[in-house]
Parts: C-alpha cells; structure tokens; sequence
C-alpha cells in the first residue's frame, strides 16, 4: 500500500486493521492487559464506534448479533484472564452457529508468560477448540499481517469466530509500520471448494426424476448470500422447502413454497414428509440432531443432494447420494440452470393438507385464542400483524424461542438471530443490541424468557449508555419453560428446580431508564405491543403467559421424524 | 470393524496446531496408539505420523476435521498394507552381561540390532522395526538385566505417494489445482486420498 513508513504502536496498528477492515463498531470491555489499546482508541474514537458492555459475554455476544444482522464480521475487545475467560460461551457459540468474528484479547507482558501472573490465563489454548482459528502476538510488527488473516479466516469460507491473542509489550512497542494489505490467500487453507461439473449434473439428474423432491435449507443460504439464487431454485423447480432453525427468513416466511420448520418442535409436514420424499435437498445445513431426530430411521426412502461448502459435512450424520461442494452462491445458479421447470402441485399440496392438520390440532389455540391465559403464540402472532414481518426477532433458548421461530413472519433476510446450536441462554439482550447496531434502521425486537433474560440483564445498562432503541420483550411464564415440559412428558411432572423466581422487570428496566410496562391481560395486549413498537427509544414489555403451556408439535428424542407428536 | 490406520498430515509449522490436531482426537474419546511430528521433506512443512484404532468410518471424518484446521494442507489415512512403516528401539543392557552371557553375534545378524553405545557399566542397542518385532527384542534381553528401554514412534510412508515437493507448489497458487480437492466422492476407487 503506501510507501511512506512511519512509526506506530502495535495498539494503534491494531486500530487501523480495524478502520482498514471496514470495521465501524466495536463491542467491548477494558482492563489491565488491554489498557494500551484502549488508550490508542482515545484518538480513534471518531473513527470507530466502541460501545462499552457490562460483562465480556454480553460484549461478545452483542459481537455475534452484529454479525448477524449486518453480515460483517463482528468486533470485540476483551482483557486478559477473566475477561478472556468471558468470551468462551460466545465464541462456543459463534463456532457451531457459523458467525465471523474477530475477538482480540489483551494478554500479560510477554516476559510474565507462564509464571502466573496477575490476570494470566492461558487464553490461546482454553480457546482453541471453540475457534476457527487463533494467535498469541508478542511481537508489535506481527499485528497487521496476523490481523489480515484473522479478518479473511474469520469471514471467508464456512464463517467463524477467531481470536487474537496480543501481549502487553506487543500493544506498547514502536515500529515500522508499512500500511495494511487485506489477505485474501492463506496457503493451507481453502475456504471454497472447486465446485465439480458433473455433481451438479448427477444432482439435477435426481431432481429431474424426482415425484416428491424436498428441499431444506440452513444458515449457509444467508452466509452465502444466496436467497436470490436459493428463491430461483425452488421456484423453478416448484420445488417445497423447509428451514431449520438458523435457515429461517432466508426465505420470506410467506412465500409459497415455504412449508415451515424443520426439528423437534418444527411443523408437522415438513417432518412426516421427510421420511415421504424420494429426493432430499440440503442446502447449507448440517443434518444437527434435534432436525433429524433419530437418524437410523431419517429419510432412509430417499435419494440424498446435499450442498455445503464445508467438506467435513458431506456424510458427517447423513450419507449424501450426490455430495455438491462449494458456496452455494456458485453451485445454486448451477443447479438451477439444469433443472426442468415443474411444479409439484399434488405433493405440494400434501403439505399443505399436514398444515391445516396442525392449525386444527395445535395452531388455532395458540395463535387465536379466546379465553384462558395468555399463550407466547398470540404475542407473536400480534407482534408479526404489528411489524409486518419487517422486523429483526432477537431470541432467547427455550419455549419463547421455539414458539418465536415457529409463529414470526420475515419478509427479510438475517431478521432471525438466535442461539440455534449452543442454546445459550442469555443470548437475546446482548445479540439485540449488537444486531441494533449492524441495522440501525430496522426495529429490532428482543423475545426472551423469564429465565434467559436474568442471565445477562446487566446489559441493560449498556441500552442505557448508548441510548440505543431496542424492543425487550420478555414471554414470563414463571417458569424455567423447556425443562418443565420435558419434566411435565418424561420425568412423570417431577419439577425438579424449574419453579424461579423473578424482581420486578418493569421495575428494573426503569432502573436502567428504560421504560416499560408488564400486561397480563387479553384485551390490552394489542395496545400494550403498540406503544412498545411506537415508543421512542428501548421499552421493555413483560407479557404474563400461561404458567404451564407446552410446546407442540415435538419430536421426542430418540424418535424418529415421522414420530412427532401433536400433543 | 475398528484397525490400525496410520494418519499422515502435512501442516505449517506453527505453535499450537499440535493441540489444535490433538483434540480432534481426545474430543470424541479416541487415544492416539502413536504419534511422530517432524519436518518433512519440503523446508517449513511439518509432517504429523499418527497410528489410531477406529473404523474406517471415523477416520474418515477425523481426517476432514483435521483438514478443516487452517494451517493443514493435507491429510491423509491408511491401513497397514497401504504403507512401510518403522519404529526405531533403544535398549540399554548391562555389558558384563552382554560380553560374558549373551550371544552378541546372534543378537546383531537376528534382530538386526546394532550397537550404538559400548562402556565399561552399560551398552546400547538400536533396532528398527515394526512393534512385535521391537518388542521380540525385549523379551530376548530382559533375562540379561535390560535396564531401560524406548521406543519412537512410527513413521510411515504411503507406497501410493510421490512426495509433497509438487503439492505445495500447487497450495501456495492463489487457484487451486483440481487434484487438491480430490476425495472419495470425486475419486475412483483406489486412487482416494493417494498422493
């Protein structure tokens, strides 16, 4: 790049990597080991945005909701010891939900290295199986090329997260510095594979003969930017398709060939029909357990296409008839260039036939009901006539994040952010305000349990401080939900530790200076999610729900799709 | 059906990928029997020999986790008729005994021993071999006082294989060669995971 050297501090190297990485925000927390940093970011600070966390979980998290929601790769500081510790449940969570992000932790001076220092903690090897990729810098003039990389590995290929590890004298040293070249080719290591000719052939092939083709589909359509050619795919060959969890709003939720949720509390058609179709397509998804229930007896009639970039997933759970490689960005169009157009008006309207099966049996109650307590499916419902489906839905783990992801409407891609593979409770709060700051001009509406949301509340002085606009809403049923319903269907109602106890959410919110209101009424819900939505600034609505509401329909574990139960 | 596979990967050199491979492994609760990791034949490419018991299933999976690792080029399994493999022994026996009680003569031209180390309190055998072979050896010496024993681990080379040096030059294009994403799907039969 430039040919004029001058000389910087590794801090300052790193603050450039950042701007030259088109970084604009970065989620954070200081400390000791990372203090040369954050004084280098005194003078940045009109050229990056650094929104200070209340915990590095929160900080890392907020990280992956930006990611998500702006597809960049997500930014976060962290001190050393504990501070880096902090960042294992996210960055567990990034590597098995795929999400790019560059983490950078301060270390000791690299001289205290292994004496047990104040705040030491081997950081490089307690994160390394929950990395794509990571590095201990201890030496200043290593930082912009280690940086380049760290951005490519981190956003390149099958995303994940990447952490650098930079030592206190590595922060502090002078040296030359010779400006920053992105990276774009790491010798070992291949993001992409060569899409090969005659898969895409073999795959069209079994599409072509297919009578009952079904496809579904994974995070690795919005990774790969690849709803256009996705969409063209299924239409062309008026081919239905399912999401799983992580898939969902890929898809506009409305569109007619999408035919619901994939897994365990996924919709009734999409999984009986699995174990009907004669081709299953895979796009970009990874067979996880809780989509394919028991797998001895997981669409064992049918031929199998899967497409995904990540070799390691060809025939890790399901064998694949015809394996297609590469960004599905690449083999989609391929795909759908050799493809007959068809519509498959009768199979189609099989699943059609299992949806209204399910409205009768489970939906209707949930979504309209006239009497009882309040169910999560009517807030949702409410929440999706309120926003148009235009909104981002931010959630939690348990029952609302089940009943969120089946019942909200998305007419947009990366709308839907959750915690699909840890199941990390305590996700929502920190991912909506990193995934506020990736789209600041969508709504973005936080759905979280009574349980989830005591996990990391303390974010909501961070809401506080940036005066950033997000919608909390938490589903209370006073209950820790998931766990009593499989203690409710399998532990014969023994509730074993699920009774908790929340304060007073209103109360606190208003703590915080965030205003709010709880409803636990029918009548004023509408009204009560209005002046949520309409209210400037954050608002925290507590919706009192039915204590001891199941989520149907479920596949229960050890069974197989076909298995699942309504009730 | 579980066997012996040698695993052969080609990595960068760099701190940390040791553990990084390592845990694939213990992750899943597989003990590795053997593992050798030493410079290869290409300058600053390292090459990783390790000996596992699994199905061929399991290995095959283990062998994309390990190439999914950034700074690995390649890997690459094989069952013991696929390679030529050697275990290097070294035995240290008292020399009293050796020089008045053993057949030193027998011991060289049968095991194919050598020694490497002869002193008044103690001398040193080397062997190579394979495990049962090292281990024949053991038996031989232990009544004679072996005092102390080691073994290295194996080393394979893959008979299929033409060497790494034109390999890497196909890496470091910023394009790819085909043959660098080969596999079992995109491969016919016996020329899988061949070099």
């Amino acid at each position: 790049m430039s040919a004029i050297v001058k000389e910087i501090s590794g801090s300052q190297a790193v603050l450039e990597a950042c701007i030259a990485e088109g970084v604009d925000t970065i989620f954070g927390y200081p400390g000791g080991a990372i203090m040369p940093i954050y004084d280098a970011l005194y003078d940045y600070n009109d050229r990056l945005k650094h929104v200070l966390v209340r915990h590095e979980q929160g900080g890392i998290h907020a990280g992956q909701g930006y990611a998500r929601s702006s597809g960049k790769v997500g930014v976060v500081f962290a001190t050393s010891g504990p501070g880096a510790t902090n960042l294992v449940t996210g960055l567990a969570d990034a590597m098995i939900d795929s999400t790019p992000l560059v983490c950078i932790t301060g270390q000791v001076f690299a001289h205290l290295l292994g004496t047990d220092a104040f705040q030491e903690t081997d950081v490089i090897n307690i994160t390394t199986p929950v990395t794509k990729w990571n590095y201990q810098i201890t030496d200043a003039t290593e930082i912009p090329h280690i940086l380049s990389k760290a951005f490519y590995i981190a956003g390149s290929g099958r995303p994940g997260p990447v952490l650098i590890d930079i030592s206190k004298n590595a922060q502090i040293q002078k040296f030359n510095y010779e400006g920053y070249t992105k990276c774009n080719h790491i010798r070992s290591y291949r993001p992409k594979p060569i899409v090969r000719k005659e898969y895409i052939e073999a795959a069209a092939q079994l599409i072509n003969d297919a009578k009952k083709p079904f496809v579904i589909f994974g995070q690795g359509v919005i990774l790969g930017r690849a709803e256009k050619e996705f969409k063209a795919f299924i239409e062309k060959g008026g081919l239905p398709a399912a999401w799983t969890i992580l898939g969902l709003s890929a898809l506009p939720t409305d569109h007619p060939q999408n035919v619901g949720m994939l897994g365990m509390h996924g919709n009734y058609g999409p999984n009986v029909l699995t174990n009907e179709c004669d081709v299953l397509i895979a796009v970009g998804m990874r067979f996880d357990d809780r989509v394919t229930g028991r797998l001895d007896k997981y669409a064992k009639q049918a031929k199998i296409v899967h497409l995904d970039i990540d070799p390691a997933e060809i025939n890790k759970n399901v064998t694949a008839t015809v394996p297609v490689w590469g960004d599905c960005k690449e083999t989609l169009p391929l795909l759908t260039q050799l493809i007959q157009e068809k519509q498959h008006k009768e199979w189609l309207a099989l699943f059609n036939q299992y949806t209204k099966d399910e409205h009768d049996a489970v939906i209707n109650a949930e979504l309209h009901p006239t009497k009882g307590e309040l169910t999560m499916g009517e807030v949702i419902h409410l929440l999706n006539e309120l926003t148009g489906g235009n909104a981002i839905v931010v959630t939690d783990v348990g029952q609302h994040q089940m009943v969120a992801c089946r019942y909200a409407k998305f007419n947009e891609t990366k709308s839907n952010i959750t915690s699909g593979g840890l199941g990390t409770m305590g996700f929502a709060l920190p991912a909506a305000i990193g995934a506020k700051f990736g789209a600041l001009d969508r709504t973005v509406v936080a759905v979280i349990g009574d349980g989830g949301f005591q996990m990391t509340l303390q974010e909501m002085g961070t809401i506080m401080q940036t005066g950033l606009n997000v919608k909390i809403l938490i589903l209370n049923n006073r209950f820790l939900g998931m766990v009593r319903q499989w203690q409710e269907l399998f532990n014969d109602r023994r509730y074993s530790f699920v009774d908790i106890q929340s304060p007073d959410f209103v109360q606190l919110a208003k703590a915080y200076g965030i205003h709010g209101a709880s409803v636990d009424d029918r009548e004023l819900l509408k009204n009560a999610l209005q002046t949520m939505l309409d209210h400037e600034g954050s608002y925290l609505l507590e919706v009192m729900v039915g204590k001891e509401n199941n989520v149907f329909p479920m596949v229960p574990q050890g069974c197989s799709v076909s298995e699942i139960r309504l009730k | 059906m579980k066997k012996e596979y040698t695993i052969t990967v080609y990595t960068e050199n760099q701190i940390g990928l040791l553990n990084r491979i390592a845990i694939i492994f213990s992750r899943r609760k597989i003990n590795i029997d053997s593992l050798n990791v030493s410079p290869s034949e290409v300058e600053s490419i390292h090459r990783f020999t390790i000996v596992i018991n699994e199905t061929v299933e399991v290995v095959r999976k283990l062998c994309l986790q390990i190439e999914k690792q950034v700074e690995v080029l390649k890997a690459y399994y094989n069952t013991n008729d696929e390679i030529i493999w050697q275990e290097m022994a070294l035995y240290k026996v008292p020399t009293d005994a050796v020089a008045e009680k053993l057949q030193v003569e027998r011991l060289l031209r049968e095991y194919g021993a050598r020694a490497v180390v002869i002193r008044k309190d103690y001398t040193i055998f080397e062997t190579t071999g394979h495990r049962e072979e090292t281990d024949r050896l053991i038996q031989f010496l232990e009544p004679y006082g072996l005092i102390e024993f080691v073994r290295t681990a194996r080393i394979a080379i893959i008979k299929a294989s033409s060497g790494f040096h034109d390999k890497i030059r196909e890496f470091e294009a910023v394009e790819p060669a085909e043959e660098l994403i080969e596999n079992e799907f995109l491969d016919k039969g016996q020329a899988v995971f061949t070099m």
